[in-house]
Formats: C-alpha cells, sequence, structure tokens
C-alpha cells in the first residue's frame, strides 16, 4: 500500500518538474526543478530495489547539475540583486518545498523498509546474486571476478590525468615579477620623490 | 589461491604499473630535471618485465596454466613472444627521445611515464582472451599515444597530429565498441572461448555484423586501407621519437590482438573473415606502394611504408595456419627493427644548426658526408623493399610461402607484383642519397644513443640476421602454437 502511494507521489513529482524544466523562464530555476526530478527518480528506483541505481542518480546526475548550475551562473548575465528580491515573499513556499522533500524521503524509506515493488515474475534463469543487496553484488563483481580490469581502468583514468596536465600546465613566469603589496603601501613620498630645480639651458639629470 | 596464481602470471604488468606509479612520484616532486633518471628507471622497470616474460616463451607455455583471472588475461607463449617484440620498441624509443626533447625544450619527466603506462597496454591488448580486455587494453594505449603525439605544444604540427589522431581513435574506438556489444550480444559472453563456442556453424548476420565491426576497429589501430588516412598526417605531425614509437608497438600490439580475435574468438569462423582479411590485405599493399611514391617528406614516406608492410603482414592472417601465424610474427620482429631502424635514422639527419631534416630533397648526396648514415638507411630501405640479401626479404618470403601453401597462389602473387612496385620509391631514396648532386644539409653530428639504437637495428637488417632465422623460428613456432590450441 505504502509502496503504491509513494510510486504516485514520486511519478507525478518526476513529471511535473520535468515540465517546469521546460516551461520556467529562470534557466537557474530550471535547473533546480532538474534536480527535484532526478531527486523524485531517484526515489522511484529505490521502491523498485535498485538502490545502486538510485544512488548513481543521486551522486552523479545531482553532482554534475550542480556543476551544471555553476556554468550556467558564471556565463549567463543574471540579475541577482532582482533575484534575492522576493526572499522573504517566497520563504513559505520554500519551507513547503522543503518539507515536501522531506515527506518524500520518509516515505520513500517507509517503502524501501515496507520491501520492493516486484515488476514482474522472476523466470529463475538469471544467475544468484552473490550478494545480499544488489550494491554488495556489484562490489562483490567488480571486486572479485573482474579485478584486474577495475583496477586496469584506474590506470587508464590516470594516464588521462597526466595527459591533461602534461598538455595544459605552464610554468608561470609573471613578466612584471613579484608583487609585494605592504612593500608598496609602506612608500613614503619622501623616498620616492625628489624635488629638482634644473637651470636652464643645462638640460637635466636622470 | 586462484587468484594468488594469476597474479604471478601477470608479473610483468604488475612490475610495469608499479614502477610507473613510483616514477610519476618522482617526476612530481623532482620535475622536468629528473627526465634523464625517469628515462633510465624506466627502461630498467622495461628490461625487468622483459626478464620475467621471456622464460613464457622459452618454455613455449601454452593451455590452462597460462590463464589468469578467469580466462581475461592469456599469459601464453604467442603474448610472449608479442609483449617481447613490444618491450624492445619501447626500449629503443626511450633512448632515442631524450636527446631530440632536449634540443627543443620540451622534454618532459612524463614521457618516459607515458611510453612505459602505453607499453603496459599493448601488453594487455596482446594477452587479451576476454574483449573487456581487449578494449581496455586498447584505450590504455591509445590514450598515452594521443598525450604523445601531441607532446610538443608549441609545435602546431604536432598539436594537429595530437587532434586528428584523437577525434578519429575515438570513432574507431566506437565502431569497436558496437562490434563488441553485437558479439556479445549474439554470443551471449564476452570471452573468446565463450564466443568460439557460442558462435560453431553458420554465422547470423548480427554476429557478422559485430565480427566485421570489430574487424574494421582493429583495422583502424594498425592502420590498414582503407581505415589508414589518419596514419601520414600524424606520423609526420608527431615529434620523430614518437612516430617511431606508433610505427613500431602498437602495430605490434594491434595486429597480435587481431589474430586473437581472428584466430581464437572466431576461429571456428575462417570463412567469415578471410575474405575481409585478403582485402584488407591487397588494399593495404597497392595503396601503401602507390600513395608512397609521390612524397617528398621523408616521414610521410615512412608511412606510407608501414601501410604497405601491415598489408604484407596481414597475408600471413588471410592464410589462416599455423604457418601464416609464424610468418606473421617473424615478419613482425624484422619490421619492427627497419622501422626503428629508419626512424632513428630520419632522427640522426640534422642541418648544422641541428634543426631535423625531413624533406627527401635535401638529403641528396648524404653518402658524400655522412657515409655511415647514408649506409644504414639504404640498407633500411633495401630491407623494407625485401631485397634478398637484408633481412627483410625473409620476413616477405616467409609469409609468402604461408600464403602458398594455403593454396592463395594468386594473393601471393599480387602481392609480389605490388611490391615491386613498392620497391621504386625505396630505391628513389637510395638514388637521391648516392648519385643525386650533394645538397651539403644534413650535415649535423649525431647522439650516440641515436647512433647506438640504429647500429643495433642495422646488424639485424644485416644479413648477418639470417644467423637468426632458426632461433627466431622456433621461437615464433612456439608462440604460434599457443593461438591453434582449441582446433
Amino acid at each position: 500500500m505504502i509502496q503504491t502511494f509513494a510510486f504516485y507521489l514520486f511519478a507525478v513529482l518526476v513529471i511535473a518538474s520535468a515540465v517546469m524544466v521546460i516551461s520556467s523562464r529562470n534557466p537557474v530555476h530550471s535547473v533546480l526543478w532538474l534536480i527535484l526530478a532526478f531527486f523524485n527518480a531517484a526515489g522511484l528506483m529505490v521502491i523498485v530495489g535498485a538502490e545502486f541505481i538510485a544512488m548513481l542518480l543521486v551522486i552523479v546526475y545531482v553532482g554534475a547539475v550542480a556543476v551544471l548550475f555553476l556554468f550556467v551562473v558564471m556565463m549567463l548575465d543574471i540579475d541577482f540583486a532582482e533575484l534575492r528580491a522576493g526572499f522573504i515573499k517566497n520563504f513559505p513556499l520554500g519551507i513547503a518545498i522543503a518539507l515536501v522533500l522531506l515527506a518524500e524521503m520518509v516515505l520513500g524509506l517507509g517503502a524501501y523498509k515496507a520491501g520492493v515493488i516486484q515488476l514482474g515474475e522472476p523466470s529463475g534463469l538469471a544467475a544468484p546474486l552473490p550478494g545480499e543487496s544488489n550494491i554488495e553484488s556489484l562490489g562483490a563483481l567488480l571486486y572479485g571476478q573482474y579485478l584486474f580490469l577495475f583496477e586496469t581502468a584506474g590506470i587508464i583514468l590516470l594516464v588521462a590525468m597526466i595527459g591533461a596536465i602534461v598538455l595544459t600546465h605552464r610554468e608561470i613566469r609573471s613578466p612584471r615579477g613579484h608583487q609585494d603589496i605592504s612593500k608598496q603601501v609602506s612608500r613614503r613620498p619622501e623616498e620616492a620623490t625628489e624635488m629638482m630645480r634644473p637651470e636652464v639651458g643645462k638640460g637635466v639629470k636622470l | 589461491m586462484e587468484f594468488k596464481a594469476s597474479l604471478a602470471l601477470i608479473a610483468p604488468e604488475v612490475v610495469l604499473s608499479v614502477s610507473g606509479l613510483v616514477l610519476l612520484l618522482i617526476a612530481a616532486w623532482a620535475g622536468d630535471k629528473a627526465s634523464r633518471l625517469v628515462s633510465i628507471l624506466s627502461v630498467a622497470a622495461i628490461v625487468a618485465a622483459g626478464a620475467l616474460t621471456a622464460p613464457i616463451l622459452c618454455a613455449g607455455a601454452m593451455g590452462p596454466d597460462t590463464i589468469a583471472f578467469g580466462g581475461q588475461m592469456q599469459v601464453d607463449a604467442f603474448s610472449a613472444f608479442a609483449k617481447l617484440l613490444i618491450y624492445a620498441a619501447g626500449i629503443a624509443c626511450l633512448m632515442v627521445a631524450p636527446p631530440f626533447f632536449e634540443r627543443i625544450g620540451a622534454m618532459k619527466a612524463e614521457y618516459p611515464i607515458l611510453i612505459l603506462f602505453a607499453v603496459l597496454g599493448m601488453g594487455i591488448m596482446v594477452s587479451a582472451g576476454d574483449l573487456l580486455t581487449l578494449y581496455i587494453g586498447l584505450e590504455l594505449n591509445s590514450l598515452a599515444a594521443y598525450v604523445l603525439a601531441a607532446f610538443v605544444r608549441s609545435d602546431q604540427r604536432s598539436a594537429e597530429a595530437g587532434l586528428k589522431y584523437f577525434v578519429l581513435g575515438a570513432l574507431a574506438s566506437g565502431i569497436l565498441l558496437y562490434g563488441m556489444s553485437l558479439t556479445y550480444g549474439f554470443a551471449g559472453t564476452t570471452s573468446f572461448d565463450g564466443i568460439r563456442a557460442a558462435l560453431s556453424g553458420d554465422l547470423s548476420s548480427g554476429a557478422m555484423f559485430g565480427l566485421i565491426f570489430v574487424l574494421a576497429g582493429l583495422a583502424f589501430k594498425i592502420s590498414a586501407v582503407p581505415f589508414h588516412m589518419w596514419t601520414p598526417d600524424v606520423y609526420e605531425g608527431a615529434p620523430t621519437p614518437v612516430t617511431a614509437f606508433f610505427a613500431s608497438a602498437p602495430k605490434v600490439a594491434a595486429l597480435g590482438l587481431t589474430m586473437r580475435v581472428a584466430l581464437e574468438a572466431f576461429g571456428g569462423q575462417t570463412g567469415a573473415w578471410q575474405q575481409v582479411v585478403i582485402f584488407l590485405a591487397l588494399a593495404s599493399i597497392v595503396v601503401g606502394a602507390l600513395g608512397a611514391i609521390g612524397q617528398d617528406n621523408i616521414k610521410r614516406l615512412l608511412a606510407y611504408s608501414s601501410i604497405n608492410n601491415v598489408g604484407f603482414i596481414l597475408i600471413g592472417l588471410a592464410a589462416a595456419t599455423p604457418r601464416g601465424a609464424s610468418a606473421m610474427l617473424i615478419y613482425l620482429a624484422i619490421y619492427v627493427a627497419m622501422t626503428i631502424g629508419g626512424f632513428v635514422a630520419v632522427l640522426m639527419l640534422k642541418d648544422k644548426d641541428g634543426e631535423p631534416v625531413e624533406q627527401i630533397a635535401q638529403i641528396a648526396g648524404l653518402s658524400s658526408h655522412r657515409k655511415v648514415l647514408a649506409a644504414c638507411l639504404a640498407m633500411v630501405m633495401f630491407s623494407l623493399a625485401g631485397i634478398p640479401p637484408l633481412f627483410g626479404f625473409w620476413g616477405k618470403f616467409m609469409v609468402f610461402q604461408a600464403a602458398v601453401e594455403a593454396g592463395m597462389v594468386p594473393l601471393a602473387a599480387i602481392g609480389i607484383a605490388a611490391s615491386v612496385i613498392g620497391a621504386f620509391y625505396y630505391l628513389k631514396v637510395v638514388k637521391v642519397m648516392y648519385f643525386d648532386e650533394p645538397a651539403e644539409v644534413a650535415v649535423g653530428k649525431s647522439d650516440w644513443a641515436h647512433q647506438a639504437v640504429l647500429l643495433v637495428s642495422a646488424i639485424f637488417i644485416s644479413p648477418l640476421g639470417y644467423l637468426l632465422t632458426g632461433w627466431l623460428g622456433d621461437l615464433a613456432d612456439k608462440a604460434a602454437a599457443a593461438l591453434f590450441l582449441v582446433a
């Protein structure tokens, strides 16, 4: 019962926030709606018993979207004073959304504890899971049977990192040399300037 | 217990990766001042890996004792033969690089480390027993290669070569992955033995698509026609020591991988891939020979020459016999020596300011002022053309013999005819060096490391190489036998 209720809640929120992503005028709002859509999709994954994919959705997508969000903020010309103007007015709405998210979390967790939704009858042909949950099963495979490939894939990523550094890193040599601000500030006019009274027709001493 | 045995089998890979990580730390703290030290230590690591590999080849290891990680790695005599060739090429490229990069101030401690990781990737490629291992080894090698191609950042051609190689390499990886996923879909497994068992009888069209896509992806890596377009540009643009590396070690690795896929995974489906390989072989020989004629840059010329040679090597694969596989391995050994010799000779061509000389017109009359260098270069050219007293002839002879024994007389005949066309441009270089008015451009001194490497490869491809035929043939037979275990 609780699963069915949770499913409809998550599904409706995914669709609603996906619609808001494309219909909201402010790009920053779009990104926030997108994050809400991902959270709810992760909730859907939890109630079918795929916790690992749920975690990936939150870590990878929400993490990636946070970076995307930063790019949007940096690249678009957004007037933040105007955005902040409605803060007090929208405060109750923000609290309401936070409460909905909290309720969702409780509901999702409750649905997960009550047991997963069976999407179909298992055929019995699949290999038995080596671990208790699917996170354990994946871990057992990655660090057991596929350990060699997993570690080698790590070396590939290391090579990619070395490559990026080799191709872009430059030794920084400032053309102006070192700048010492306290030294600049503590300079007195008497040390820096000199009064001269050059004689006419003799030129100046430099 | 099984895990311990697997780890013992991949000891060379463990040595290479651990020393790569340690050297990376040295490079990070000591900076580019330590690049000579890192180069020397990298050579030592590769020698150590080679010392661990050599006994496997001498013992002719094959069968269940050589399988590590449940079939993901096959550390048999075949992989040992290919690995030793790769290690030799890697050491040569590490030795010739520092003088070249130091002159233009581009030597970095990361260069030997990237070579080390590329060598590690290639060792994994030739030991692959599973499509996943194949892909991971290939990507490790390719990723290091992309960076190496663009290593001299200040040179626009080098950056262009790196970008071109990267984009086309990514495309080839995509094609390869698509083929692998189709193969997995139709065979239900990624291990070579499993694919062989699952795909017996007539090949369904889906599995056929998978096979063709995998072969196309691999053909790109060995630069066989029609997937060769990138080769001349990348070889010309990349720094010469890197080009020497590209033309030698990755060719061995990718060809070894192609042999494993064709003869092990699809060993029961010879009819399905034989036509494709015959086409690749003939097209590479003809396009390689004709394309080289108009070139005036010696690095581009050698690039076409490597396309041409890959065609000859593929003739051995088209035969699909243990004899053909053994001939391929012999040809590969000779090819590595010729290529390294050729590119090191190009490295030694410098004008009086030490700037590299790459135009063929500029080496006119080289024999009058750099006698030994001209003689070595001429020997490499004659050997690449397959003219009898030199060792290059032996490789071609073995390959054609295998093809004729497998009943492929027309293939051998066309190959021999095309090698006559190829002889034209090799001889043109010799003619320019010996009979043209001296241009007196390439007069610069060369480094001792270059001279040493050139000397070793020149001795190997000289008629003295024939003393090795018995020993080399024996090793190659042992290695090839490991591929034909199931059949």
